[in-house]
């Protein structure tokens, strides 16, 4: 039987050490929505989406009042938009139209996000992709909770190049659309190498196409459980330290596959994966960058960084397999800036650089994620940055993503509030030497060669 | 059989147990198994109950026992016996 020793640690795990389940989200296809007129496309949507995810977010209460565990985040993905709409998007308004039927559906059921405003793209574009990547920066203007990807390549494919120097200026224009807000719209787009299919995780969740009609997928977290964890494991060899991180990660999983269970009960709807990402928020004591710090670094960007960040990685995934027989999605560690207090306070610091974070995407779980940089950065510059961030995916066979927010009107030694678990950011330097004859070639970079595995 | 975790933290004082106990009594909860213990210089109890007959709904159980940890002055949580049982055993 339970002890009170175990009852009191999982509970001081919730109440002290910020353990949540981050997400919960329902993947919905929109296949069966299409048509080709738009009006009858955006009433299709709505009914299907506010008809599937009608008790999602009551649910999610219910099992956070049972378990007595808070589940931060309801969420929704949908299949890409970009196939939804290619027989009856005929401009850019018409995609905007399903964005905001998209955004009118997640107030409805209540849920803090939908995402799917997407095309995949890795090796080439329909026009009706094309169209919906140029729509973005009105729909992410014209929408709150609506969330837009473009994957723009991946190791079976190679990088699609004209992709990358579109959404560089697609990027920068959404900027520009929201730069009352400090640019908030970039927030909400990411752009992606080897996307998954199952990410329940925002802003680049969609529910693709190898899935089936609706499937729950749920997010764990616990970045401060990780933390107190390897604070006591101080001054003991790297074994020991990969035993503390795995055995902490396979507790948090099990608690995120009880709640994937019961919602899929519940919902009615098929489990489909668990994520093991370590999400960090702006919240003190939930920081992926105090867990490396933890590990001994001063700072994190400081030497070792790159490394340590590759053993919680690993050693969360081999924790986490164990306690899930489906595991998906991104699972790792993220390391977004705004959202994680450590970060920001080693980005001030001085410690941590872009350069630095590039080379920490190769081990972490997704890529440069939630950086400010400064407004005047040229589109091109922005896909010189994606095109990077985008050949590490291919080359090493993992997602990467990017996410960053040039503010207009902001540089270097400026901060940016986006406020709530979006957090605050530093502007961070760019390297400021150009890239415009790299990026104008065009065309697609190969795939690799060991993408030739037939 | 549905079982729940109860634990009460908070200062040591006059009562806490009895009230705990009359409430699941008036709710047709069993209780199967009762322990202390002092950690970090808090009083802590832990009840194990069987809820299956209970006369209210789970979550209804949870809400009221916290209504009542408010008004005594300690922290009531009852919670389902799974999320603990899915963290500590394989």
């Amino acid at each position: 039987m339970i002890n009170i020793f175990e009852v009191a640690e999982t509970n001081r795990m919730i109440e002290e050490e910020n353990l949540d389940v981050r997400t919960i989200t329902i993947g919905i296809s929109l296949l069966d929505c299409m048509d080709n007129n738009v009006d009858q496309v955006c009433s299709n949507i709505y009914k299907k989406i506010t008809t599937i995810a009608k008790d999602l977010v009551k649910t999610g209460q219910d099992i956070e009042k049972k378990y007595g565990i808070p589940i931060v985040n309801k969420r929704i993905s949908v299949t890409p938009i970009g196939t939804i709409g290619a027989s009856c998007c005929k401009t850019t308004d018409d995609f905007v139209k399903i964005a905001k039927t998209l955004d009118r559906c997640a107030h409805e059921v209540g849920v803090n996000f939908i995402g799917g405003y997407s095309a995949i793209v890795s090796k080439n574009m329909t026009n009706a992709e094309k169209l919906l990547i140029q729509s973005i920066p009105e729909a992410m203007k014209e929408s709150e909770l609506v969330c837009a990807s473009v994957n723009v390549g991946s190791t079976k494919t190679g990088i699609n190049m004209d992709a990358v120097k579109l959404v560089g200026e697609i990027v920068k224009e959404t900027a520009n659309l929201t730069k009352e807000n400090d640019s908030i719209g970039c927030a909400k787009l990411v752009i992606f190498c080897n996307a998954p299919d199952d990410n329940p995780f925002m802003a680049g969740a969609f529910h693709g196409i190898t899935e089936g009609d609706a499937v729950i997928n749920v997010g764990v977290s616990g970045p401060g459980v990780m933390h107190e964890a390897i604070k006591k494991a101080k001054g003991q060899d790297f074994g020991e330290l990969c035993e503390t991180i795995k055995k902490t990660a396979f507790k948090i999983t099990r608690v995120g596959q009880m709640v994937a269970n019961e919602a899929s009960e519940a919902l009615g709807i098929p489990f489909g994966i668990i994520d093991l990402s370590l999400a960090p928020t702006p919240a003190i004591g939930d920081s992926i960058a105090d867990c490396l710090q933890a590990m001994g670094l001063e700072r994190v960007g400081a030497p070792g960084t790159t490394a340590a960040l590759a053993i919680l990685n690993d050693q969360v995934k081999k924790g986490g397999v164990m306690a899930s027989s489906y595991v998906g999605g991104l699972s790792g560690a993220f390391i977004p800036v705004s959202e994680d207090q450590g970060m920001i306070d080693a980005v001030e610091a001085g410690s941590l650089t872009l350069e630095k974070l590039e080379a920490m995407t190769c081990v972490c779980s997704v890529g440069l994620d939630m950086i400010a940089i400064p407004g005047k950065t040229s589109a091109k510059t922005i896909s010189g940055i994606i095109a990077d961030e985008m050949a590490i995916g291919m080359i090493n066979q993992k997602t990467t993503a990017v996410r960053v927010i040039p503010v207009i009107g902001k540089d270097v030694g400026d901060t940016v509030e986006f406020g709530g678990l979006l957090g605050y950011a530093p502007i961070m330097p760019v390297n400021t030497f150009g890239c415009d004859a790299f990026i104008d070639r065009g065309g697609r970079i190969p795939a690799p060669i060991h993408s030739f595995k037939n | 059989m549905e079982k729940g975790i109860i634990t009460v933290v908070g200062k040591d004082s006059v009562g806490i147990i009895a009230k705990v106990c009359t409430y699941l009594a008036e709710h047709d909860v069993n209780i199967l198994d009762i322990s202390q213990t002092i950690l970090d210089g808090y009083f802590n109890m832990m009840m194990i109950v069987d809820a299956t007959h209970a006369s209210a709904p789970f979550n209804t159980l949870t809400e009221e026992m916290k209504n009542l940890g408010d008004d005594i002055g300690v922290r009531i949580k009852l919670q389902h016996e799974n999320i603990f049982d899915k963290m500590h055993r394989l």
